[in-house]
């Protein structure tokens, strides 16, 4: 069974028409990249999935649960969309840490958050606690930040930002994880400790949704490519399909623009 | 006579910090509901509230304390506020709350929509309620923003204190200026300048140390 599938999603923005039916599905462990010229929608489709717009029509399965579906009358509470909210993850163009604090506090503040709603918190506070932060160090250290836990965000690079980002979304262990664009706000000689850091979460079998304009890092390590074009998705395939032999007129133009 | 000066002028000068600082209890929190108000979804409430908000930064403190302070007798045949100096140091108290929490609500205003939107939205992907979203990432980022503004006007509300003069409020110059009637001196009217300053350094001072506080970050 699919772990997410996405079925007929529409999304207007006043009168426009942004997302005009996008369906696709992924299986647990793949690695799918999404590309496509800018305005296309990748950004929409990436807020709609995370319920940070809600789509005007259509439905999100995971794991074969509806967890979305337009048609249904009722609007979701702010607990229930809480709640859908964390299937997934999101990781920000321009990675949006909190400033406050630091990497460290950055990767476990949710997870303390959600810790205090906990009914036996009283009694174990610091048990948790303690695991809680071990759960992070863990994480800082799969990027490769565990040296820097206690920087704040201005004193780190752009890379290690986007870095400690990642680690900020993994921590929680969603689902999917979703990237829109992880690398376009970086230098270019930044972007590859943070796409080195993506492909080996593609190694360990991370469900990622990524949002690239990288081709050759999309090629390499997606199991599935989708081109959207105008709302919709105009070719899907894997990379050998995509890549080596587009079907579709607008994907072999804008892939044409890459060469 | 110089202890004599000094004894007139320090309780002059308890006026003007009892003055300065309920002023200030005030219009921090009123200045936050009008800046709620002034931001809200309900189309007149926040007409309403912008107009008000106008009308006061748009006119003088002393024109608002003078018509707050003789308006209701003028107009509605009725001193509210009684003739003696409590009275005087009320309406005073209601001008300056009314008119700093004006000025205090657009700072917040400010503060608030520079917060990038992105902050709200990286909480809520992580499963933060509006209000966890509001204490442990907006609120401190909003504080750091506001604080040099909201020094600014603390200062100058150190000095807008003396416009109660207008209305005979016993404060620090009025206590300076007696001495000219009574004595013929005017030295004790320049040396009120002296509480000024050094009160004003010491809040100069304490604000800077605040801001420093919050360097540890950038926003
Ligand atoms: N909040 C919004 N209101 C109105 N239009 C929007 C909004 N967000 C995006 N759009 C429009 O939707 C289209 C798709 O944008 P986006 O999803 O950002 O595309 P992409 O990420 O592929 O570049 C663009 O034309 C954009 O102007
Ligand atoms: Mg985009």
């Amino acid at each position: 069974m699919a772990l997410l599938e996405v079925i007929d999603l529409h999304k207007y923005f006043g009168k426009t028409e942004v997302l005009k039916g996008i369906y696709f599905s992924m299986e647990k462990g793949e690695t799918l990249s999404v590309i496509g010229a800018s305005g296309g929608g990748k950004t929409t489709l990436l807020r709609c999935l995370n319920f940070l717009e809600i789509p005007t029509k259509g439905k999100i399965l995971v794991n074969g649960n509806c967890i979305f579906d337009a048609n249904d009358e009722r609007t979701l509470s702010e607990k229930e969309i809480r709640q859908n909210r964390l299937n997934f993850g999101l990781v920000f163009q321009n990675f949006n840490l909190f400033p406050q604090y630091t990497a460290f506090d950055n990767v476990s503040l949710a997870l303390k958050l959600q810790a205090k709603e906990r009914p036996d918190y009283k009694e174990k506070r610091r048990e948790i606690l303690k695991e809680i932060d071990e759960k992070s160090h863990g994480i800082l250290e799969r990027v490769g930040l565990s040296d820097k836990k206690d920087l704040y965000p201005h004193q780190l690079s752009g890379g290690q930002q986007q870095r400690v980002a990642i680690a900020r979304a993994l921590v929680l262990q969603p689902a999917v994880l979703f990237f829109d664009e992880p690398t376009s706000a970086l230098d270019p000689e930044l972007t590859g400790e943070v796409l080195k850091v993506i492909k080996q979460l593609a190694e360990e079998e991370m469900t990622m949704v990524i949002v690239t304009h990288e081709m050759n890092f999309a090629k390499e390590v997606s199991d599935q490519v989708i081109f959207m074009d105008e709302g919709l998705v105009a070719e899907q395939g894997t990379p050998d399909e995509v890549f080596g032999n587009p079907k579709n007129a607008r994907t072999r133009a804008f892939l044409g623009k890459y060469e | 006579m110089f202890a004599e000066v000094l004894a007139s002028l320090s309780k002059g000068f308890l006026v003007t910090l009892e003055l300065f600082a309920i002023t200030l209890a005030g219009a921090i929190p009123l200045g936050l509901i009008i800046c709620f108000g002034s931001m809200s979804k309900i189309t007149p409430i926040k007409a309403v509230v912008k107009f008000i908000v106008w009308v006061i930064r748009g006119t003088p403190l002393m024109l608002q304390l003078l018509i707050i302070y003789y308006g209701p007798g003028l107009i509605l045949g009725s001193n509210w506020w009684g003739s003696g100096e409590h009275g005087r140091f009320i309406a005073t108290i209601v001008a300056f709350i009314i008119n700093y929490a004006c000025y205090f609500s657009e700072i917040y205003r400010g503060g608030i929509q520079a917060i990038p939107v992105g902050q709200q939205e990286a909480g809520a992907v992580l499963g933060m309620t509006k209000s966890q979203i509001f204490f442990k990432i907006t609120l401190m980022q909003v504080i750091k923003r506001i604080v040099p503004p909201m020094s600014n006007e603390i200062i100058t509300l150190v000095k807008d204190t003396s416009l109660s003069r207008i209305i005979a409020l016993q404060e620090v110059i009025w206590a300076g200026q007696a001495f000219m009637k009574t004595s013929g001196i005017i030295w004790p009217l320049f040396f009120t300048g002296v509480y000024y300053l050094v009160f004003s350094g010491i809040l100069t001072m304490a604000l800077g140390k605040l801001e420093k506080k919050l360097d540890f970050f950038r926003v």
